[in-house]
């Protein structure tokens, strides 16, 4: 029990630090533009097959560099070229260019590596053990995206809390027109922002394409995961956001393992119940453990019905 | 005098809405076969579909992702009293069935509708996201009503029926389809012109006003939603009906979005856009699926296209040629748009070929056997193809700038003729 427990929170970690690399940028760029980015999983996505491609030609390691730069690049053109365009046309059209953007991405995706899953391994170096808990080994790639992740989170926390411009895009969080107000260059920010954030989504891809899987569902995968972080959290809030990647990591990996069903509930207190058939036998069935996919959109769902402004937002959009 | 003028308006919608029915009456006569009138049978679901999706986005400004839980669970519905009919449970004939389907997402509308429209922007479009989400994570652990991986399937040559037919042809079917087409769309028309429509558009546009004159948005919203989920259960009856299996991936995201996208590129600003987009990629993915890998790609870069340069989709590129046609100064800009048409279709000929090579190169088992189009056959390794291709792009779309400043000016001046006529008479 503690075994599982145990590894559970240290794969529930490894999950909410990815999805804090991802929701983090998305975060600031919904909080700042208005703007849910639709397209920000799949930048992930292209983060996972930049890497993969990079890492066909010069390894593992320089990849893990340039391609989360070379994301930060296409995300800012795609600002620049794309979203400033149809914002005259207002937030709907802003929204639908993303799902587009997204939609074009998966296709782009497989026009150039195919259907298939890619072939992108974890590096040799580290495909090993790094200790043995009991039984169960915790991989060395495992800890190394720990660390990775650990250091964004600072590197991030640090720019925004001790830089000038960190300082700027944490008040234009907040108070976008205000801002503007002073003087400073507020598509420029958005430009950088939007930018960074799609950087820090490529840079997830990199890590963790090899250590899931590197193929054009993984967008799709993952993409809707990422506005229940951002919802939950709150808008405007990075810790919100933190605190919720966690959870829903805790919560995804954790109901895996729970294969409790509503009968086994009624069962504790005495009472056994057994259907002949229908949506109440069914219903009776599922197991925890089933729920796993649809919990996060549950706690979305209740979420924007009862407490919109998130966890910890500090505005409704 | 306003009598007569109304009573001109009754002719000339009368003979719309008739020349409409003889136009789906008709139809089948030069299209007969079956896959023609398969075709046209989607066709007409679809039409219903993108109309109702066009409800909320076009008319209530509401953008939703989970359109395809009523379509969904309306077909769902239907196949179930279906085999209830054929079990001799419920005794209802079989014309009637999609309005079963039109009920049952009427009543999802509204529970769904009053916990998601408090807010119409984003928050809706989430809240509408999540719930089709859930819908479609739960079709697969609930499967005596959805049916599990394979889906529930029933047989339409029910007993009970109103009219002579036996429902056993295709053609059959397509009439039952039509029927119901021209009757919701007439419906949706007439509620875009009651107080409810009005007001609809009126909380899309303001919504912080519209209680100033004493609607409730929310109310306003839910009623606008649950109407549009009723018509979407009636699309998603009939398509029961014509296939005769409904399966899991009905209530999912991609129908979702495909009904959004259609909906978008036939525009949103005008009643019709949606007919125009749904009759469009309906016919492009029937007849382009089976040719290449690339329609979906095609697709995509049509929505965005769309979203960058004409916001307003098919519809208003179309109607905003009407003062110039009224104004009889069509010609010159016509003239412009044939000058331009051999660049665009240099520039589309360069891309499809680069596309289809490189799908060629991904997709194909082995990519090192000769590739086939237009009739010729290459090798998507040499060359060759790659340089005529890009030169071809590439060429055409400098080709394309230089026309587009022709079709700039020629805009221009059917707009200055067409005040000099104003002035003038």
């Amino acid at each position: 029990m503690i075994e599982y427990l145990v590894f559970s929170l240290l794969n529930g970690l490894l999950y909410g630090m990815l999805l804090f690399m991802l929701s983090s940028g998305l975060t600031l760029i919904f909080s700042m533009m208005g703007v849910l980015n639709f397209a920000h999983a799949s930048f992930y996505m292209l983060g996972a097959y930049f890497a993969f491609q990079i890492s066909t030609w010069v390894g593992f390691w320089p990849g893990l560099i340039i391609a989360p730069l070379l994301i930060g690049v296409v995300g800012a053109l795609v600002e620049r070229f794309g979203l400033r365009t149809v914002h005259k046309y207002g937030h709907v059209a802003e929204l639908l260019f993303t799902v587009g953007l997204a939609f074009l991405i998966e296709e782009a995706v497989i026009l150039i590596w195919g259907r298939n899953s890619a072939d992108y391994r974890i590096p040799e170096l580290l495909d090993k053990p790094l200790l043995t808990l009991w039984s169960t080994d915790f991989s060395m790639y495992r800890g190394f995206m720990l660390l990775i992740a650990v250091c964004m989170f600072v590197s991030l926390y640090l720019v925004l809390t001790r830089t000038r411009i960190g300082l700027i895009i944490q008040a234009a969080l907040t108070h976008p027109e205000g801002v503007s107000a002073l003087g400073h260059n507020v598509p420029a920010v958005f430009m950088l922002v939007f930018g960074g954030g799609c950087a820090l989504a490529g840079m997830a891809g990199v890590i963790g394409g090899n250590y899931f899987i590197t193929d054009p569902g993984m967008a799709r995968m993952l993409g809707p995961i990422v506005f229940v972080v951002v919802v939950v959290g709150g808008m405007g809030s990075l810790t919100g956001a933190f605190v919720a990647s966690l959870l829903l990591g805790a919560i995804q990996t954790f109901a895996v393992g729970l294969e409790y069903s509503l009968t086994d509930l009624f069962r504790l207190f005495g009472v056994s119940l057994s259907f002949q058939g229908g949506i109440l036998k069914d219903l009776f069935r599922i197991q925890i453990a089933h729920t796993g996919p649809i919990l996060p959109y549950l706690i979305m769902v209740l979420m924007l019905i009862f407490k919109p402004k998130g966890l910890m937002g500090t505005r409704e959009s | 005098m306003s009598k007569t003028s109304s009573s001109k308006t009754w002719l000339s919608a009368l003979a719309l809405w008739g020349g409409a029915a003889l136009f789906v009456a008709l139809l089948p006569i030069p299209f007969r076969s079956g896959f023609m009138l398969s075709m046209l049978s989607e066709i007409g679901i679809v039409i219903i579909f993108a109309l109702s999706y066009n409800m909320l986005l076009g008319q209530g400004g509401m953008l939703s992702f989970g359109h395809a839980v009523y379509f969904g669970l309306g077909g769902f519905i239907t196949m179930h009293a279906l085999n209830f009919v054929n079990d001799g449970v419920l005794p209802l004939p079989l014309e009637l069935l999609p309005l079963v389907g039109g009920l049952g997402g009427l009543i999802f509308g509204i529970v769904f509708g009053y916990v998601s429209t408090r807010r119409a922007g984003t928050p809706f479009a989430l809240i509408s996201l999540g719930i089709g989400e859930l819908i479609a994570a739960s079709s697969l652990m609930l499967p005596s009503f959805f049916g599990g991986e394979e889906g529930i399937s029933g047989d339409r040559m029910a007993e009970i029926t109103l009219t002579p037919f036996g429902f056993g042809q295709q053609i059959e079917v397509y009439y039952l389809i039509g029927f119901w087409v021209l009757v919701s769309t007439g419906l949706m028309y007439l509620l875009t012109q009651t107080p409810l429509g009005r007001m609809a558009n009126a909380v899309r546009d303001n919504p912080e006003r519209t209680p100033f004159v004493g609607y409730n948005t929310h109310i306003v919203r839910t009623i606008q939603l649950s109407l549009a989920a009723f018509f979407a259960g009636i699309a998603g009856g009939l398509f029961a009906i014509n296939y005769e299996i409904v399966t899991s991936e009905i209530v999912g995201a991609i129908p979702s979005a495909n009904v959004l996208m259609m909906t978008y590129i036939g525009g949103i600003g005008f009643f019709f856009g949606p007919i125009l987009g749904a009759i469009l990629i309906t016919l492009m993915e029937l007849m382009l699926a089976n040719i290449t890998h690339a329609w979906i790609l095609y697709y995509g870069l049509m929505f965005v296209a769309m979203i960058l340069w004409a916001p307003g989709g098919l519809a208003s590129l179309i109607m905003m040629h009407k003062p110039l046609v009224k104004g009889r100064v069509m010609s010159g800009v016509l003239k412009a748009y044939a000058i331009m048409a051999a660049p665009v279709i240099i520039l589309f000929l360069g891309c499809m070929g680069l596309i289809e090579i490189n799908y060629h190169l991904s997709l194909s088992i082995k990519p090192e056997d000769p590739m086939h189009l237009f009739g010729i056959e290459f090798y998507a390794q040499s060359l060759v193809p790659w340089a005529i291709f890009l030169a071809l792009a590439f060429g055409g779309f400098f080709l394309f700038l230089k026309t587009r400043r022709i079709v700039i000016k020629a805009w221009q001046t059917a707009g200055n003729q067409l005040k000099k006529k104003e002035s003038g008479s």
